[in-house]
């Protein structure tokens, strides 16, 4: 775009797509920063759903009959997409429900073949669905569960990282970017650390694929995963992308239909790469309309969204830091996430009052209570931005704490 | 909703300054609940004579709503018999806060109601007999 705008999207351009913008909650515009959460839906994903109801709705794979051709065509296709949108091949892209399936699928079929002191390393700053499937797992096999430690802006401690990952480690599992705090975590060298010591590497990329360009290649991870409706996608599907060469020595998560080469009385073989980590029918809309909703991202820019983040971000921070009383956690660097308390509020008073004036944030320990503790707290109020929000959102939601203070007097 | 109602100046006292606020060493019975998804948490302290709550200390931490319920029934049950308080009901709770309350703050509302419940029940299977 060569225009004069200063911003780096045209973003008054983009909100049009999204028909929930015009809506008022309490009398007031929507202003939605509750984006880490999920995201709201542009009409093209939205009308790609109702389509495919409304015109070739059938099961995939099987029916041969001219509609579910079209939905197998279609659903494949998104599948494609997907794979390209990464820089991954199509047989790597495994369709889950979402992230923390996903991440369940990868802690039961890769701890299969563990012994007893085996180590898993994690993190401090995990969501809780990076961090329950490899503790449970931990206990029920007898594995040792570690965790890299953060420091007080929670960023992973890089003497921590080295320090936990050994010739013991067989797993590193650790989110790209933090959703409580918005910590952009070196993956890339995690990564090397992990294979260096001969561990498979992991990574919860739930918050990182909606904001920055991903190249599979280059984090050279062996997992990651991701979540379809924080991306502008439907709910109810999320991917799984891994290497080719371990998924194939993998054993299947879920058993049934559609995953089967063959059943026996005696036995079974599973099908091929992608299906065979793909039991029962799946989510064929929501598939569908996240291919939809990959085009939409692609064809915006990754590193346009990415860049606008922070601009943002940038604007969001130094009017928050104007405010007396407001403490900001989490590094200076960090994708599009402010979370903040205001002195002598809780959190769900700070939310519940910024809905008043139409904002929506969240308020909690955002799934991540090993971080709270860490931290030394019991909740934050989050505001998540993304490629629709303003900088006229932003002083709504200022506004809004300026009114947070006065309601408590403080 | 009007926001000013739910944060009505009063709850907002209540709040700041919780009555019964503190700690005893010397409780019958000390309670600690909490709402793990919120981070509300709430002791409470009661010193029964009799079947009689002769004091009660609360000593809460989290959202404005459950931090003034607390309080709130602290004052609504002192001097009262225990069985007196035992059969309080939810709508009586909400009404003693005489604010809105939607269902998401419920829980908040709720906790010092759940908090005496638990240690009614703890009194009278250890010491009420």
């Amino acid at each position: 775009m060569l225009s004069a705008q200063t911003k780096s999207l045209d973003v008054e351009q983009i909100r049009k797509d999204f028909p929930i913008l015009q809506r008022k909650v309490h009398g007031k515009p929507l202003v939605y920063f509750d984006n880490a959460a999920t995201s709201q839906k542009p009409k093209q994903v939205i009308d790609a759903l109702d389509f495919y109801y409304k015109n070739y709705n059938s099961n995939v794979h099987r029916s041969i009959h001219q509609l579910g051709e079209e939905a197998t065509a279609a659903y494949e296709k998104a599948r494609e997409k997907i794979a390209e949108f990464i820089n991954a091949q199509y047989e790597e892209v495994i369709f889950t429900k979402n992230s923390t399936e996903g991440l369940n699928l990868l802690a039961y079929s890769l701890t299969s073949g563990l012994k007893q002191g085996d180590e898993i390393v994690i993190s401090q700053l995990e969501h809780h669905s990076n961090f329950v499937p490899w503790q449970q797992m931990a206990k029920h096999l007898d594995l040792k569960l570690k965790f890299i430690e953060v420091n007080k802006n929670a960023e992973l401690d890089e003497e921590s990282i080295k320090k936990n990952i050994t010739k013991k480690t067989k797993i590193v599992s650790v989110n790209h970017i933090s959703n409580a705090v918005g910590t952009i975590n070196p993956v890339e060298d995690i990564a090397k650390i992990a294979h260096e010591n001969g561990a498979l590497m992991v990574v919860d990329g739930s918050q990182a694929a909606p904001h920055m360009p991903l190249d599979m290649k280059k984090i050279n991870s062996d997992f990651y995963v991701f979540t379809g409706h924080k991306m502008l996608g439907p709910t109810g599907v999320g991917v799984v992308y891994g290497k080719k060469e371990l998924l194939e020595g993998m054993r299947p998560f879920l058993y049934g239909g559609e995953m089967i080469n063959e059943v026996r009385f005696d036995d079974t073989t599973f099908n091929k790469l992608p299906w065979k980590f793909e039991a029962g029918t799946p989510n064929i809309a929501e598939g569908i309309g996240l291919g939809v909703a990959v085009d939409y991202l692609a064809k915006v820019g990754m590193q346009n969204i990415f860049n606008r983040d922070k601009e943002l971000l940038g604007y969001a921070m130094e009017k928050i830091k104007e405010i007396d009383g407001i403490t900001i956690y989490g590094p200076k660097e960090r994708a599009s996430i402010l979370s903040f308390n205001v002195k002598g509020v809780h959190a769900h008073d700070v939310s519940q009052i910024l809905d008043s004036e139409g904002v929506a944030i969240r308020a909690g320990h955002h799934c991540c209570m090993p971080l709270m503790s860490v931290l030394g707290i019991s909740a934050t109020a989050r505001a998540s931005f993304y490629l629709y929000n303003t900088e006229q959102e932003v002083d709504t939601f200022i506004n809004a704490i300026h009114k947070v203070k006065k309601v408590f007097g403080v | 909703m009007d926001i000013e109602m739910m944060y009505q100046e009063n709850i907002l006292d209540h709040y700041k300054s919780p009555h019964n606020f503190g700690k005893v060493e010397n409780a019958t019975v000390h309670h600690h609940e909490k709402n793990p998804l919120c981070g509300d948490e709430l002791d409470m302290f009661l010193i029964v004579e009799d079947k009689k709550i002769v004091d009660i200390k609360v000593y809460p931490t989290g959202c404005a709503i459950s931090v003034a319920s607390a309080s709130m029934l602290s004052d609504e049950i002192k001097g009262k018999g225990i069985d007196e308080v035992k059969n309080m009901t939810k709508e009586q709770l909400l009404e003693m806060l005489g604010i809105p309350i939607s269902p998401v703050r419920l829980k908040c509302a709720l906790l010092s109601l759940d908090t005496l419940k638990n240690s009614i029940l703890i009194f009278e299977r250890y010491m009420g007999k």
